[in-house]
């Protein structure tokens, strides 16, 4: 399994240099400059600037400048919002974007496979069918329309909780971002979950376990379970990466310090490096997460063999 | 091998036997329109589609007028505000309609992009196997590590927020899944034995492509497209709020939305009409392509 997990790491290396390359020239194709303002600047200012930062020089020039200080793990200073690095800035945000992105995900699972395995075990009920409806919902309807409603209701209508902000995560404010953020995976997940419950529920290792005079409720904890999570499983990795992306729109909507609020910034801004950081920094997370979630999964099922 | 003549002979044979043979298609079609939740949807969207097209026709305004003295009206029969104004004072029911335009067309002209180059790549790589495809799918590996929807800001913001752009830049991205489906599946299908009997019997090979491959093939894909869809209406929706997409006054549902979301105090119509429109759209769309994964699937009848 190391052994597996140290190919799979090394072979991240050209995907990620791939990625790494195709974001340097694409963002550098986009029309515009990150030193662009209303007011234009002096020639010989912009030229001292452009020289500061080597934007002066030959494109595949700075691009062996950026890949050598990102070997040394410097992604270089950010050009939009001065004085910080874009390392600097990617420590700031993440903290805030990892506990809203974690949280959902976890209260995803938590929520979404015991609703699923419910409706599941009565499949056809009036109580599978109410689940599955909500579920479509969930799914149907995006997160920022979810996510104003909720404020408008729990915020401003009843008042129970903040609208926006971050107060260093105090959980009264996590709540409603958290919220909208995670129904469409918890409807995602119940919908998987019910699915592979209802298909596993039918295999002839469960009729076995049962015709062994086992328990109901051993049949579901201890056999059948555990196959059914399989596709849920093969789902947490395009979901975190989902989970990402929504956070953009849920960061902007209660006004929190992540790090799409920077990145979105820094696109607008021509920031060059913000962008480049950000890309690499969530891409490396994404590789990784996609490991552990493929290592999880080897582990659930014997029949996956590690190539 | 049979001669000519035995052939001809055991087609009329064929014929003679009477028992009308249904095709997967037709057999598809009924079995979908069974499904009373996939035909409410279609109906249901073909409404949503024609409202789209001929509604603003009958409403006396246009969508980009400014009427100065009506900002931020409810709903109302008086002046045909049928869905109110917004906070400029423009009426929102036409403006609705156009943003359901504008999300319809670049849902599917983005899925046709994707389709097409889902389609080329994944035939191709499934159909030539060996290094080329091992090169051509580690390439969409790659693609998928990519943090998808960054990818698109920065198309966004390269390509100036031309709509006609964001169509190619949507269906540029869309395709991997579709690659990875028909390379999958026509991967299966060459080396099933109804391809080799088909082979074995003499059946050309356009014959052998155009009656057993295409049609296994087209089964996932006509399924993985309905969902594509609103997939992209999503993400069309999801840059127009975060100010990337279309530009002012043209508008899409996702603008609207967003607009909405800012005086959802004072105005909450303003978010709750577009937002039905789109959620009904999605929910329509999400019921037809399980009511056509149902109907394809031959193992379920």
């Amino acid at each position: 399994m190391l052994n597996y997990a140290v190919r799979r790491i090394l072979g991240a290396i050209p995907t990620l240099f791939i990625i790494i390359t195709l974001t340097f020239f694409l963002i550098r194709l986009a029309p515009g400059g990150p030193f662009d303002q209303e007011q234009t600047l002096p020639p010989e200012i912009e030229a001292n600037l452009k020289a500061a930062y080597h934007l002066d020089k030959p494109m595949l020039v700075q691009y062996g400048y950026y890949l050598s200080n990102l070997a040394r793990g410097d992604f270089g200073p950010s050009f939009k919002f001065k004085d910080f690095t874009v390392t600097q800035l990617i420590w700031q945000g993440f903290p805030v974007s990892m506990r809203l992105g974690l949280t959902a995900m976890l209260v995803a699972l938590f929520v979404g496979i015991p609703l699923g395995s419910y409706a599941a075990l009565r499949q056809n009920s009036r109580v599978d069918y109410s689940v599955m409806t909500v579920a479509m919902v969930g799914v149907a309807i995006p997160n920022f329309v979810v996510a104003p409603l909720l404020s408008l209701i729990f915020g401003i209508y009843l008042g129970w909780l903040p609208v926006a902000g971050w107060n260093d995560g105090a959980l009264s404010h996590l709540i409603l971002p958290v919220t909208a953020l995670s129904l469409p995976y918890i409807a995602y997940i119940a919908r998987l979950t019910r699915g592979s419950m209802i298909e596993v529920l039918g295999t002839n290792y469960v009729r076995t376990a049962r015709a062994k005079g086992l328990p109901e409720r051993t049949v579901i904890t201890r056999h059948a379970f555990k196959a059914a999570l399989l596709p849920v499983v093969s789902f947490l990795g395009p979901a975190t990466a989902r989970i990402i992306s929504g956070s953009l729109v849920i960061e902007q909507i209660f006004g929190l310090p992540g790090i799409g609020r920077y990145f979105v910034q820094g696109a607008l801004n021509r920031d060059y490096t913000l962008v480049m950081g950000v890309v690499i920094f969530y891409a490396t997370l994404i590789i990784l997460f996609n490991l552990v979630v493929d290592l999880v999964y080897a582990w659930l099922d014997p029949r996956v063999q590690y190539e | 091998m049979l001669a000519t003549g035995q052939q001809d002979k055991l087609a009329s044979l064929a014929d003679q036997l009477g028992t009308e043979g249904r095709s997967l298609w037709q057999d598809a079609r009924r079995r979908l329109f069974r499904n009373r939740a996939a035909l409410a949807s279609m109906i249901i969207l073909g409404i949503i589609t024609l409202l789209a097209i001929v509604g603003p026709f009958f409403s006396p305004h246009p969508y980009d007028e400014i009427y100065w003295d009506r900002m931020t009206i409810g709903p109302e029969i008086a002046n045909s505000h049928w869905f109110g104004t917004d906070s400029v004072g423009r009426d929102l029911f036409v403006r609705t309609m156009y943003g359901a335009r504008v999300s319809l067309m670049v849902a599917f002209l983005a899925t046709g992009v994707s389709l097409i180059i889902g389609v080329t790549y994944g035939a191709a790589a499934g159909y030539f196997g060996g290094r080329l495809d091992g090169l051509m799918m580690r390439f969409v590996d790659i693609m998928y590590s990519m943090p998808f929807m960054f990818f698109v800001i920065i198309l966004m913001v390269i390509f100036g927020r031309n709509i006609f752009l964001i169509f190619l830049a949507l269906g540029a991205v869309e395709w991997l899944t579709m690659a990875r489906i028909v390379r999958g599946q026509t991967l299966n299908v060459k080396n099933k034995e109804f391809i080799e009997a088909a082979v074995a019997s003499g059946v050309s090979t356009w014959g052998v492509i155009s009656r057993h491959i295409i049609p296994n093939v087209l089964g996932p894909v006509i399924v993985y497209l309905t969902l594509t869809i609103p997939q992209v209406i999503l993400i069309e929706s999801f840059l127009s709020f975060l100010g990337l997409g279309v530009q002012e006054p043209l508008t899409s549902w996702g603008v609207l939305i967003s607009d909405g979301a800012k005086e959802m105090e004072t105005a909450p119509w303003m978010l709750i009409l577009p937002a039905f429109f789109l959620a009904a759209t999605l929910f329509c769309f999400n019921f037809i392509g399980d009511g056509l994964r149902d109907a394809l699937d031959p193992k379920d009848r």
